[in-house]
């Protein structure tokens, strides 16, 4: 009995140290979930004379996909996006990332377009409106123009099953 | 040739010191900018800051400070930026509001309970101590040897 008080502060506390140990510090929520997606205005990877805008997507659901070329968990993800763009009509929007346009394209070239058009952020500005923080993130962006999800760090096809595709079937209505 | 080799021992560090040169209006904004960025967090490098830092996103996010600040923004609303886009997280100095209120407030509850407790136990073991009136008059009997004969 003298020891309950130690032994449950103890339990409690290799309880919580052990919940801590299953959680990533690399995972920081997203506050931006629920709020309007940032506005942005870019050149096409593929015609960069002509731009696309958030407003021009407006009323349908689209997925944002953040990727470089210097980015080497993109290769991995390349090939789960690839499979959305052919489960899912939804448009995915790639978001080609402080990377070289001719470096973008050749990567394009070599893997395979999964995107309806990718957007050149040269300078990483509307990486940084959009929170980004980690190459590739994922957001997925409602009818409303509202953020609904963002992943961070490659889409595994288990993350496209049991999250990705079941909320842009929901999303579609 | 020795002054020369002494003269060299200190070039990496004039060479690490060198990040980006800014240009502020004046001083007051000079110092929101060194304060800013001291007490922002940089994500990618999750126990640094954004002066401490040499990645890529805390180079971006010390060039958006200083655009925010050139641009007429109070540091107030720089800080405001970045919590809308990154979170609490981005902050050393996370604001008081309903989330963070345990996180600020946690420490005193705490000592306030650990101090509870141990008054509560420091009266606990007088209160054994004192012994009663009648058993301290039965102590003082039996020193005195005024014992019944029986």
């Amino acid at each position: 009995m003298r020891f309950a008080i130690p032994l449950g502060i103890f339990v409690l506390m290799v309880g919580l140290l052990g919940y801590g140990l299953t959680l990533d510090p690399k995972k920081v929520p997203s506050p931006l979930i629920g709020k309007p997606a940032p506005a942005f205005s870019l050149a096409k990877l593929h015609q960069p004379d002509s731009q696309l805008s958030r407003d021009d997507l407006l009323g349908q659901v689209w997925v944002l996909n953040v990727w470089a070329s210097w980015c080497v968990s993109c290769r991995a993800e390349h090939e789960v996006i690839t499979r959305l763009s052919k489960e899912s009509p939804v448009k995915i929007i790639g978001l080609d990332y402080k990377d070289e346009p001719d470096d973008g394209r050749r990567w394009l070239n070599q893997f395979g377009n999964p995107y309806s058009a990718s957007l050149i952020d040269l300078d990483g500005r509307v990486g940084i409106d959009w929170g980004v923080y980690g190459v590739p993130e994922t957001f997925i962006i409602g009818k409303d123009g509202l953020i609904k999800y963002k992943h961070i760090g490659p889409v595994t096809h288990e993350a496209l099953d049991t999250d990705v595709i079941p909320m842009l079937k929901e999303l579609r209505g | 040739m020795r002054f020369l080799l002494i003269c060299l021992m200190f070039l990496p560090s004039v060479s690490m010191a060198a990040i980006e040169a800014y240009e502020f209006k004046d001083e007051q904004m000079e110092q929101d900018y060194q304060q800013l960025t001291e007490e922002l967090r940089c994500l990618v490098c999750q126990n640094q800051n954004l002066a401490g830092s040499d990645a890529d996103l805390a180079q971006d996010l010390r060039r958006q400070t200083h655009e925010m600040l050139m641009k007429g923004n109070s540091p107030d609303q720089v800080v405001e930026y970045m919590v809308e886009r990154y979170g609490d997280f981005v902050l050393y100095r996370p604001q008081f509001k309903t989330s963070t209120l345990l996180l600020w407030l946690g420490p005193f509850l705490l000592a306030i309970l650990v101090l509870w407790l141990l008054i509560r136990r420091l009266h606990s073991q007088q209160e054994v101590a004192q012994p009663d009136q009648s058993s301290m008059q039965r102590a003082k009997d039996l020193l005195s040897d005024k014992r019944d004969s029986s």
